[in-house]
């Protein structure tokens, strides 16, 4: 029915802006889990979530994971934290799904379906031996496999084709890639939990092994083990607890694909999950404070960033340059906490941490020397997949009340 | 630099009611995609239902010609580099697929190719494009 024009915006439907809170953040410290099961460190990351907010076990009465999660479903894991979930969501777009279970806990706290949403994350891919450039592991009878396995896509050629398409139609430079990282190192100096904590250069960048055309060794995001936790809450819970107030404002998700065969591979799915967080929250783009941006790959940040609009399709490049998306320094502060190219991918999914790292700019907890002076409205944004077939997009703007 | 094309195994081809037809096919030397009965319209990959419209979709045969939309050469994931690319055929399709028979740091977006087809370890024929008109 979608087709015949159903022209209401979001703001006239019921939306979730300001219907929930996010009052419990962690990500888990360790960055190499070889004697943890995954199970453990998802139960390890709950306890560090409830902590934060000052909630208990017996508060939760929603629970949200993704694939990532070890079981069928939410069935295992929920039975494995004690928990007695009354509402259960198991979206998984990837790494961007911890973002949609924001978003989805918001409704159902709308809706009054739950209370004290938890989401978890966790795995150990570093301990697991996990590559970008292994074939990915997918479920028997997904359709596309035989039509593209025989051509070894792997992670990072999936990107590359991307990026290697952006240079040909927008004159971007694998120096202005290279800025990308070198921004998240700079931030990652900073943050005593990242996995690479040395400042690299631009000349870096260019020097280290070319994985895929025109993607190099430092273009890539790290493989590490561990996790995060997020806690979502009914406003009048998060005003009865200790915490900064962190409103969720507006949410957007979106899957791009291969378009019936149309590829188009200058867009990401954030041109779509975008403006409708955007919309829904009521801002724009040049009011956002502090991006969280998925880095993946240098070029996943670049081309999101165009989507969501900071800056005109094809000019990312440029707009990346020279320290932009340095905090303190650049237009964008964006990954303070060292992002995935530097810090955290945990289970090789950077969703959950890009959320938890909004949440401590919001509340004024990052480093001094990465915080966004009065930082009241940030955005996360996650692609999960492969941004060159198949991707799940998600959008979310939060504000410190 | 120069980085010769050189063969690699493909693995077994997954035959399944979806590829078979279109292995057949590619066994006598042809390249074919779905085009839908209802709306017309071809698309990749090949799908029974048509996924513009869910009309019923048949195969058609192409000409196997087209253009390089984006390519990249993996370097590091095996002791064999290649190139993966997307091929814009001239029928407005785009396929994933290797390119192939050539100095794989010469290939460039935009550049012509033409299908030519490789065994999988299991003797199905896989396509796969080479530079130039064919």
């Amino acid at each position: 029915m979608s087709g015949h024009g159903l022209n209401m915006s979001s703001r006239d439907l019921m939306s979730i802006r300001r219907k929930a809170c996010i009052a419990g953040a962690y990500e888990h410290p360790t960055r190499e889990a070889p004697d943890k099961t995954v199970a453990q460190l998802h139960a390890e990351c709950a306890r560090g979530a409830l902590e934060d907010a000052g909630l208990r076990l017996e508060d939760v009465d929603g629970y949200f994971c993704a694939g990532d999660a070890p079981g069928l479903g939410a069935n295992n894991m929920a039975d494995y934290l004690g928990l007695r979930p009354r509402h259960v969501d198991t979206t998984d777009t990837g790494g961007s799904a911890y973002l949609v279970h924001v978003s989805h806990a918001a409704q159902a706290i709308a809706m009054g379906k739950c209370n004290v949403a938890l989401i978890t994350l966790a795995g150990r891919p570093r301990s697991e031996g996990s590559s970008g450039v292994a074939p990915r592991l997918v479920g028997a009878g997904t359709p596309d496999v035989p039509w593209e396995a025989p051509y070894a896509p792997v992670t990072v050629n999936m990107y590359a084709l991307a990026a290697a398409r952006h240079m040909y139609e927008y004159g971007t430079t694998s120096e202005q890639l290279a800025w990308i990282k070198v921004a998240a190192a700079t931030h990652a100096q900073h943050n005593p939990n990242a996995m690479l904590r040395d400042q690299v250069t631009v000349d870096d960048v260019l020097a280290s092994p070319m994985i895929s055309d025109p993607l190099r060794r430092l273009d890539c995001c790290v493989v590490s083990d561990g996790g995060g936790a997020l806690l979502v809450v009914r406003p009048e819970i998060a005003h009865s607890l200790k915490r900064p107030i962190v409103n969720v404002l507006g949410a957007g998700e979106a899957i791009k694909g291969q378009l019936n065969g149309q590829v188009d591979l200058t867009f990401s799915g954030a041109a779509w999950s975008g403006p409708r967080a955007f919309g829904e929250a009521g801002v724009k783009p040049s009011d956002i404070q502090y991006a969280s941006i998925y880095d993946s790959f240098t070029i996943t940040v670049l081309m999101q960033i165009e989507d969501l609009g900071f800056c005109e399709k094809g000019k990312g490049g440029r707009f990346v340059a020279d320290g932009n998306l340095i905090s303190g320094v650049g237009k964008l502060p964006f990954n303070t906490d060292g992002g995935g190219l530097c810090n955290n991918h945990p289970a090789n999914r950077g969703g959950i941490t890009k959320v938890i790292e909004a949440v401590r700019q919001l509340r004024g907890e990052t480093h001094a020397k990465v915080q966004v002076p009065n930082c009241n409205l940030a955005l996360a944004q996650g692609t999960g997949g492969l941004l060159g077939s198949r991707h799940g997009s998600a959008t979310l703007i939060m504000e410190r009340a | 630099m120069t980085t010769m094309y050189q063969d690699r195994p493909l693995g077994s081809a997954v035959h399944d009611p979806a590829t078979e037809p279109f292995f057949a096919a590619t066994a006598i030397g042809s390249l074919r995609v779905k085009i839908c009965v209802s709306c017309r319209k071809p698309h990749w990959y090949p799908r029974p239902l048509c996924p513009y419209c869910l009309g019923d979709a048949e195969w058609s045969d192409v000409t196997g010609k087209g253009e390089i939309y984006s390519v990249s050469v993996t370097r590091r994931a095996g002791p064999t580099p290649y190139a993966i690319a997307y091929v814009r055929l001239d029928e407005g399709i785009t396929m994933l697929s290797n390119i192939v028979d050539c100095d794989l740091d010469s290939l460039r977006i935009g550049q012509r190719v033409h299908v030519v087809f490789k065994p999988a370890e299991n003797g199905t024929m896989i396509p796969m494009f080479a530079p130039g008109p064919g």
